[in-house]
């Protein structure tokens, strides 16, 4: 996957939401290559546009310039190659659970009988630990389990590429720890592609293969990308050892750090624009990268 | 445990039916027709009186006089009432000629038109809001129509109906259908527009098609709204119906209340309000079930 020289402008809107003819930039000429089969993490301030760079590569925004090339293809619109993992879960709450991955399974396979769709989509309920709760609806499942199911849905149709939008930021930090794992066997047993947005400099170097950095925004661009050369497996345990860790967390941390004083209140988006739809809120939320 | 099954669940209950029995004693006390008072009145005046029926001769005091029962202009007791409702449903699917239907073929006939013209209007309401709900142009092309037409009273139309379809029944049903059109419009084009973003994102990622877009996402994403449109659509549909009928003079429970009007039967009038309600209460829990059957919990 390449990201080529994506830039992203929102127009400027009135507090009436008259649009005032300016735009906005939040990020410009973002260039990095994603190699196949790699996990790599995104981590920047907020408003720095990370979620928005992933929704323009999973085609559910375009971007101003630029754009983003899949397998030799330009992304224009969301498939099923590019499955997406959503911070609010974005589990269907009148779908039972199993049915939740069910409708994934569905799509991707429309030649499967009914019986072969089933049996695929229970194998992924058991593999993230959902078995009993398939009849489940979302509402009454915990914040971890419900991102198990979302986890599912989007392995369950085998695509090339994996965004994972900070899908561990509602999950309370036990349950984490133990999604985050999960999400590495499975991945390890995928030949996935995963680009991963995160406020959480742990989490992305236990995942991640490379960690790219943004800059502050409004017009933030990609300041480096760091390479996490700690062996797999990883484990928790041996990551907090290993003097790579110590090495790339105090980078990340000195790189935030210094981000943090560079850049003032003004960093913070005044307006909240058209081209941002209605979930914009809980996507730039405002939070704390924590450490 | 015992008690607060008492609190919240018998205990409103018991004092709804002490409410009640308040209700029909002060009713009851309140249109008791009194003793005849003599007093005052010369012997010519209560001749007069009884000449005319007001007060008959008292069978159990000779030379006495008490106010006559049927002729009392007062307003009918409970126990007339009750009277009147023991009669009616002793026979209900009598039918003496065009104007003498039992009780039961009005409510027959009035849920009829009811049902017809509330769930034409719930289908073509919702297809309707869902397509204006999905586009921004169609909602901005056809807001200032619905705005227009949202405020007329559906009995308002019922001359130009008359005038065009002339069929009684037909223009019935129709009256229905516009009343609880608009309601259904609104709140399924509002429900449709509000889905949650997140909900099309996932529709999109997996690359549903319109149908199943429509049927997966957009109807139980928006339900919830629709179903509290459909239930505004119900009042007032149960709403116009009363007028309709009552002008019409076809049939119906509402051209009941009319007929005992006619017939300066108050308690048939009362009576032809009671049943009105408690229709209106049956067919409100019918919707109850179903609301609660579609809605869901984020």
């Amino acid at each position: 996957m390449k990201v080529d020289h994506v830039s992203k402008n929102f127009p400027v809107l009135t507090g009436n939401g008259a649009d005032t003819g300016d735009s906005f930039c939040v990020f410009q000429n973002v260039k990095f290559d994603v190699y196949e089969g790699e996990y790599i993490s995104m981590v920047g301030h907020s408003g720095c546009g990370k979620s928005t760079l992933l929704n323009i590569m999973a085609g559910f925004d375009q971007p101003s310039s630029g754009g983003i090339v899949v397998d030799g293809k330009e992304v224009t619109e969301p498939g099923l190659d590019r499955m997406v993992v959503f911070q609010s879960f974005a589990l269907m709450p009148w779908l039972t659970c199993f049915d939740n991955v069910r409708v994934a399974v569905r799509s991707a396979n429309p030649e499967w009988t009914k019986q072969q769709i089933n049996e695929h989509t229970q194998k992924y309920i058991d593999t993230m630990g959902l078995t009993g709760s398939e009849k489940k609806r979302p509402a009454l499942l915990s914040g971890g389990m419900r991102q198990r199911v979302g986890i599912a849905r989007a392995f369950c149709v085998n695509p090339k590429v994996l965004l994972l939008d900070e899908p561990f930021a509602q999950i309370d930090a036990l349950t984490r720890g133990v999604i985050q794992d999960e999400l590495m066997s499975m991945w390890q047993k995928t030949n996935a592609t995963v680009f991963m947005v995160t406020h959480d400099v742990d989490e992305a170097i236990l995942l991640s293969d490379r960690i790219a950095l943004m800059s502050n925004g409004p017009e933030a661009e990609l300041a480096e990308i760091i390479d996490v050369d700690i062996p797999r497996p990883r484990t928790r345990q041996q990551m907090i050892e290993s003097p790579e860790y110590t090495r790339v967390r105090n980078h990340i941390l000195k790189f935030l750090i210094s981000h943090q004083k560079q850049s003032p209140i003004s960093t913070e988006r005044s307006t909240p624009s058209a081209g941002e739809p209605a979930n914009s809120s809980v996507d730039e939320a405002p939070q704390e990268v924590s450490v | 445990m015992k008690s607060v099954y008492y609190k919240y669940k018998l205990g409103p209950k018991l004092m709804s039916l002490g409410l009640l029995l308040l209700l029909l004693f002060v009713w009851h006390v309140s249109t008791t027709v009194g003793a005849f008072d003599s007093k005052g009145k010369t012997a010519d005046q209560i001749m007069l009186m009884e000449m005319n029926g007001e007060i008959i001769p008292d069978p159990a005091n000779e030379g006495e006089y008490i106010n006559n029962p049927e002729k009392s202009a007062t307003f009918p007791g409970p126990v007339k009432v009750w009277e009147k409702i023991y009669d009616e449903f002793s026979n209900p699917f009598h039918r003496k000629g065009t104007n003498d239907h039992g009780i039961g073929w009005l409510i027959l006939y009035t849920l009829a038109v009811f049902a017809i013209g509330y769930v034409a209007a719930s289908l073509v309401g919702v297809m309707l809001g869902v397509f204006i709900g999905l586009s921004r142009t169609l909602f901005e092309v056809l807001n200032p129509f619905l705005q227009v037409l949202k405020p007329i009273s559906p009995v308002a139309w019922m001359p130009l109906l008359l005038y065009t379809v002339q069929d009684g029944k037909s223009v019935a049903v129709l009256v229905v259908f516009l009343a609880s059109l608009w309601p259904t419009v609104a709140n399924t084009a509002f429900g449709v527009s509000n889905i949650r973003q997140d909900y099309l994102r996932v529709s999109r990622l997996l690359q549903f098609g319109w149908f199943r877009r429509f049927f997966t996402v957009i109807l139980p994403g928006a339900a919830p709204a629709i179903v509290s449109g459909l239930r505004i659509s119900f009042v007032s549909a149960l709403v116009a119906i009363v007028p309709a009928e009552m002008l019409l003079g076809e049939l119906g429970v509402g051209y009941n209340i009319w007929m005992e009007w006619n017939n300066l039967d108050i308690a048939g009038v009362i009576f032809a309000v009671l049943v009105f309600g408690a229709m209106g209460f049956i067919l409100d829990s019918l919707l109850d079930r179903f609301a609660k059957g579609v809605s869901f919990v984020e």
